[in-house]
């Protein structure tokens, strides 16, 4: 019972992250009908511009509370994440709209080699310590649960995150844009809605989560590195066919399997391979589902939202 | 608004001169001039294929022209993406309805007042059209994409209204629909003309519009080919024989 609470937390937290981060890669496919495969690499952007930022500050500043220089970061790298993925729209998405599926997709693999070699530039090739900005040190165990600050600011912070969105895209002026310009980006005109507008926004919205994402998963496993953002990117993408891509609630459920399954997983594998495989080998388990909801259930648990298109 | 009846004598709201528009190499409008007055019901008429849609979706800047002006209040809009001639007050209710099936029909309406600012103005079309539409209040929260097909097009044409045009135009909104409820929606249509907005009607009942609108123009294979008063053309004979479905040698006999 303790070991599967504990997973539980574990998986909460791997998950919310990888909800968040999922999340933009399901209104972008929910916008366009495109894959935005660097949106993994803003993760990483994030993490190290929040990195670069505290390291600065504190060294401009000494002995600042560790509450400000987490706040710093993050206010540093939410608006360059959402300019890199504002000009990625602008720049590399816009002008292929009406191009063939593949073009997008190549330029999406490509802006993400783009980043990361920039990144690589920046920062060099080595990792980065991400310090510890909110305590990892585990409070008093709960019901035998060990809990650190950490991981209950992570969560609390994610589900925040997500009821904010979703209050944005289903009460707001904007999200009621960005449902019709999912939709229909030509009758989305017809009403005056500037669809060009609503995609970059779209873009920002989702950008500014993966920083956030960035800075917790960064926070989560004290680590910083320009090839960060491939893996949990690609379980996020995961993630958001596990839910039904397109569909925000899908993004956010399978962020949560995922994490939780991943969690457990790690926790049986040894058992469940006889000794074979160890926890180290987590990783699997997101392939193996990635694979088995494009064999099983290609529409996702919650079902895929298609952009149709004019 | 303005509610008088002589608007023969106004300059027009939307004058179009020389328009075509091509698909790739087909062209679909040839070159046609149109003119709508404020307050003004006109109807275009034509057969399958004559261009009548092509034309409605370039004026609403949906589709490209490759020729010709479009002037709207003396301007001329033929360059501005669509959004901005919603701005301006030229609206456009498509072929189809185009209705965002998974929004409900009230967000539907909200997109319609997308534009504006004014809850207070907002909230008082809300009424009207509520008015003008009785049903589309009874389905507020349905999910749009479960509305049938008539309740369909009467939110297109009050989320159309919730822009408050100057210019409205009307793709064929009595497509599919009950007699009854054709006859409800063209009672709207008269209405919202007597309001002073100008109304330029596409429709395949050609006798309806006829008897309906001040003045009508017939589309054939990407030409304005008759133009005229409404009850004019439904009194001549090749549009008789044409579009409302009457043998020329029944005629000859009369
Ligand atoms: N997207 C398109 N690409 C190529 N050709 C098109 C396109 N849309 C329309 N056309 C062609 O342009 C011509 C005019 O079509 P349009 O839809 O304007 O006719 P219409 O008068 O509205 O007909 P209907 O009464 O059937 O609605 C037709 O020959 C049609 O095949
Ligand atoms: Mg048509």
């Amino acid at each position: 019972m303790e070991t599967f609470l504990q997973q539980t937390l574990n998986g909460l937290v791997s998950g919310s992250i990888y909800a968040l981060v999922a999340l933009g890669y399901t209104m972008v496919y929910g916008i366009l009908g495109l894959i935005n495969f660097a949106h993994g690499d803003l993760l990483m952007v994030g993490a190290l511009v929040a990195l670069q930022t505290v390291t600065l500050l504190n060294a401009a500043v000494p002995g600042l509370h560790p509450v400000i220089l987490l706040l710093a970061g993050v206010a540093v790298a939410v608006p360059v994440c959402m300019a890199v993925g504002y000009l990625i729209e602008r720049i590399g998405y816009r002008r292929l709209r009406n191009a063939p599926r593949l073009a997008p997709l190549i330029t999406a693999i490509g802006v993400s080699f783009l980043l990361q070699t920039l990144a690589m530039i920046i920062w060099g090739r080595e990792f980065h310590v991400f310090p510890q900005l909110v305590s990892t040190t585990p409070m008093e165990p709960m019901a035998g649960v060990v809990v650190s600050p950490l991981q209950i600011f992570t969560i609390v912070v994610a589900f925040a995150l997500m009821g904010g969105l979703m209050l944005l895209v289903n009460k707001s002026r904007l999200g009621r844009a960005m449902r019709a310009t999912a939709e229909n980006h030509r009758v989305a005109g017809l009403m005056g809605i500037n669809a060009n507008g609503v995609i970059a926004a779209t873009f920002i919205i989702g950008s500014g989560l993966a920083a956030l994402a960035g800075v917790l998963f960064a926070s989560n496993y004290a680590i910083a590195h320009y090839a960060m953002g491939f893996t949990p990117g690609l379980k996020a993408f995961t993630a958001a066919v596990l839910g039904g891509i397109g569909n925000l609630p899908g993004a956010m459920v399978g962020g949560l399997v995922l994490g939780l399954v991943e969690s457990f997983g790690a926790g049986y594998i040894e058992h469940l391979t006889f000794g074979f495989l160890n926890s180290s080998y987590q990783d699997i388990f997101a392939f193996v589902i990635l694979g088995a909801v494009l064999i099983f259930r290609p529409s996702g648990l919650l079902g895929e939202r298609v952009a149709d298109r004019a | 608004m303005p509610t008088e009846n002589s608007v023969s004598n106004q300059s027009p709201i939307l004058e179009v001169r020389g328009l075509k528009v091509a698909y790739g190499g087909i062209q679909a409008v040839k070159g046609i001039d149109l003119t709508l007055r404020k307050g003004e019901l006109v109807s275009l008429i034509g057969a399958n294929g004559a261009g009548k849609t092509t034309t409605l979706n370039t004026l609403a800047g949906v589709v490209p022209h490759n020729g010709g002006d479009i002037l709207y209040a003396g301007q001329e809009i033929g360059k501005l993406p669509s959004h901005l001639r919603l701005r301006k007050g030229l609206a456009l209710v498509p072929e189809g309805r185009g209705i965002f099936t998974r929004l409900t029909v009230a967000e539907n309406l909200q997109t319609g007042a997308y534009t504006r600012r004014d809850t207070d103005g907002i909230a008082a079309d809300m009424e009207k059209v509520f008015a003008l539409l009785p049903r589309v209040k009874e389905r507020l929260n349905q999910v749009a994409g479960t509305l049938s097909g008539g309740e369909q097009q009467m939110v297109a044409i009050g989320r159309a209204l919730l822009s408050r045009p100057q210019v409205l135009l009307l793709d064929e909104p009595s497509m599919g629909l009950a007699p009854l409820v054709v006859e409800k929606i063209f009672e709207v249509i008269h209405s919202i003309t007597r309001e002073g907005m100008g109304v330029l009607l596409v429709e395949q009942n050609a006798n309806l519009a006829l008897e309906v609108s001040e003045r009508a123009y017939v589309m054939e294979g990407g030409r304005v080919t008759l133009e005229g008063t409404g009850k004019a053309l439904l009194d001549d004979p090749k549009v008789r024989s044409a579009y409302l479905g009457e043998d020329i040698e029944e005629l000859a006999a009369a």
